[in-house]
């Protein structure tokens, strides 16, 4: 796969399509690879890299890549996809400024799986089938490629790359039975009190780094509330845990109907907070209430919370829904 | 030299713990290693190293200075200092022994001395422990740190079987003297440390050149064009200056709660749009300043102010957590290379 985008990338420069490709660039290890972007046939050949490391979406670098001289050359991934039309959608990105090439793929690994499985010191991940070889400090280890997915592959929603202009494989199709609500129906089965001790659990690890926000696609204004300090609401650290708390839920209301569920914000997160499942909350709460909806996946259709229709839920619904509190 | 055996962790912790609050380092539920306070039942955890760093203990990321209560004209002013109580943590890595020196020379030594910084570390005991098994992100050999050498009050080791410690302090060998432990030989851990050297010997980061940084360098490396390339795809997140343990600066904010309002200073980030913003504007108005500012500081203008020391430990933190994977290596192996 690799060669075949590297390939594609020189072809798009040398024929003139685009100016510089958007693209994964190697690091000082195998899996550490940074989002770049390739100006010369010689750098692509030199330092890019397609892996089962390149989950990093790069929807929300074209906001500013998208905006510059001349066409950039953009990969896209089907969950990145669905960022990509989403920000088209919200008029956020240039599309005429990208030649975007969609790419078939089945999953990405996560490094912190891999160190979870007890793997240290790890100094090269080889695919091999379905296994991965993993050389290490200690010595050679092996690990099925499956039990070291990233989370949103592991329940991976799509494979359909909505908007390209060619593809690299074999365009898929949608999965709506992925599972991926299977532990947001736990949190629900919950009582409220297990519910808010689970949350306050896993939000006061939060160190407030604040990387699920700058890397979410959704999360693309030009400032944000929480940083201006005009707003009433500015934090650079939550004053108490409520904040602390209220930052987080406050940020799934904003990109409520707008989050495509590409999982970056749980992938960056460096204290593990499983963010999507807050998200994933209000997802299945808006397709159980107004019908199926996912963000992303066409230009026409308007997310249900900017959206009426007289069939919609009564906020009665509120406390119907809201459990015993 | 002293000893313990590994099935009785337990009763040390105990010991410690009934005479001071002792924090040692504990996998939370999705199995991350933090410092906690010690209670009966928690195990230390096996990870090499916390993903915050011990620094915490001694510069919390909030805390409050000081409270001011409001009633019509009349302004309260309320001190928000808190007694601190003595505590010990266990379990410190060499890296993050060596971060407190460097925090140590901006808050406990320069003027204005940092009352709230001194009074923790006067009041606590460090026992460090040497890294086992090193990480392939750990480069702190580049810094002179040896990981089998922890620094510390304490410094301990552990094979197999036992928990060696060794006094270096006069607060260390206080601890010591109370604990329920057996005498060992001075070269009881000799073996392990030599384990140790082994591996870091292996370790791919372990020739990492620094002799284009340091004191001096601004010049040179100010205006490389390498910042820019660099600080592209960087996110301004500030997740790298969160989970550093050198990392340093702080803001003052007001938490106005309507009667009564919280003064209190939280942890701030260089790569943060407002950092040092003033009334004319914030000096660095790209990702490139702010980005190239980080990495000046630790690797020329701290070395530049503190006698060639570098602020970065070598702890690997930020290789492992940068969402994008950009980090102080790439930056060292890039920076000054096109001359
Ligand atoms: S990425 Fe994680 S630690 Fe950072 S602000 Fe978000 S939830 Fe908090
Ligand atoms: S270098 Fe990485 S961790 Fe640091 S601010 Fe940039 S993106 Fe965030
Ligand atoms: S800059 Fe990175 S490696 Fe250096 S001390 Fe800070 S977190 Fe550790
Ligand atoms: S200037 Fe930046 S790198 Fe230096 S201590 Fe402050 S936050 Fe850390
Ligand atoms: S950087 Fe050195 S001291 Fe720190 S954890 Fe790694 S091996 Fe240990």
């Amino acid at each position: 796969m690799q060669a075949v985008i590297k390939k594609k990338a020189i072809e798009l420069l040398e024929s003139g399509t685009v100016n510089r490709v958007l693209g994964w660039k190697a690091g000082e290890f195998f899996y550490d690879l940074t989002p770049a972007v390739f100006t010369t046939p010689e750098q692509i050949e030199k330092d890019f890299v397609y892996s089962v490391f390149s989950g990093a979406n790069m929807s929300k670098y074209l906001i500013d890549e998208s905006k510059k001289e001349g066409k950039v050359a953009a990969f896209i991934k089907p969950c990145d996809g669905y960022s990509f039309v989403q920000l088209q959608k919200e008029h956020r990105i240039v599309r005429e400024n990208i030649y975007a090439v969609g790419l078939a793929c089945d999953g990405m690994c996560d490094m912190r799986e891999i160190r979870e499985a007890g793997i240290k010191g790890v100094t090269s991940v080889e695919e091999d089938g379905e296994t991965l070889k993993i050389g290490t400090i200690y010595g050679e280890k092996t690990m099925a490629k499956k039990d070291a997915l990233l989370e949103r592959c592991v329940h991976c929603k799509s494979k359909k790359v909505v908007d390209c202009d060619e593809m690299i494989g074999e365009n898929g199709e949608e999965n709506r039975d992925c599972g991926r609500f299977d532990e947001v129906e736990k949190l629900e089965a919950m009582s409220p009190d297990e519910r808010f001790a689970f949350w306050r659990s896993q939000l006061s690890r939060c160190i407030r780094c604040n990387a699920c926000r700058e890397v979410c696609p959704a999360c693309s204004c030009v400032k944000c509330v929480f940083d201006n300090p005009n707003s009433g609401i500015a934090q650079k650290a939550a004053a108490s845990d409520f904040e602390e708390n209220n930052f987080h839920i406050i940020r799934a209301f904003h990109v409520a109907g707008r989050c495509t569920d590409c999982g970056e914000c749980s992938r960056v997160c460096p204290e593990h907070i499983p963010l999507h499942l807050l998200n994933r909350k209000f997802i299945k709460d808006m397709n159980e209430l107004y019908g199926f909806y996912q963000a992303g996946a066409d230009f026409e259709s308007k997310p249900p919370v900017m959206n009426y229709t007289t069939g919609d839920a009564e906020p009665s619904i509120v406390y119907a829904r809201g459990g015993d509190k | 030299m002293k000893k313990i055996s590994k099935a009785k962790i337990d009763e040390l912790f105990k010991a410690i713990s009934a005479k001071e609050t002792l924090y040692i380092p504990v996998d939370d539920s999705e199995g991350q290693a933090a410092f906690i306070p010690y209670a009966e039942g928690l195990k230390m955890s096996e990870d090499l190293n916390t993903v915050r760093s011990a620094k915490d203990l001694f510069f919390p990321q909030v805390e409050s200075l000081v409270n001011f209560k409001m009633d019509g004209k009349h302004i309260e002013i309320i001190d928000a200092a808190t007694e601190k109580k003595p505590f010990v943590i266990f379990g410190v890595r060499a890296c993050d022994a060596r971060s407190f020196d460097i925090l140590d020379r901006v808050f406990y030594y320069a003027e204005p001395k940092d009352s709230f910084y001194i009074e923790r570390r006067d009041k606590s005991t460090v026992v460090t422990l040497a890294c086992n098994a090193p990480e392939e992100t750990c480069f702190c050999g580049a810094f002179g740190i040896d990981p089998a050498e922890p620094a510390g009050d304490v410094s301990a080791w552990q094979d197999g079987e036992s928990f060696f410690f060794k006094a270096n302090t006069e607060k260390g060998e206080a601890l010591l003297a109370g604990l329920p432990l057996e005498d060992a030989a001075d070269d009881a851990a000799d073996k392990v440390k030599e384990d140790i050297r082994k591996i870091t010997a292996m370790l791919p980061l372990k020739d990492l050149d620094l002799s284009k940084f340091g004191p001096g360098k601004t010049q040179e490396l100010f205006n490389d064009p390498a910042w820019a390339t660099l600080s592209e795809s960087c996110l301004g997140c500030g997740t790298c200056t969160f989970v550093c343990p050198t990392c340093q600066c702080f803001d003052i904010r007001d938490f106005d709660g309507g009667k009564e309002i919280r003064r209190y200073r939280c942890w701030d980030s260089c790569m943060y749009s407002d950092f040092t913003q003033m009334s004319a504007g914030q000096p660095r108005p790209t990702q490139k300043e702010r980005f190239r500012q980080r990495f000046m500081h630790k690797l020329v203008y701290y070395p530049d102010m503190h006698e060639g020391l570098f602020s970065c430990v070598g702890c690997g933190r930020c290789l492992r957590k940068c969402p994008i994977h950009m980090n102080i290596v790439k930056v060292i192996k890039t920076i000054g290379e096109e001359k």
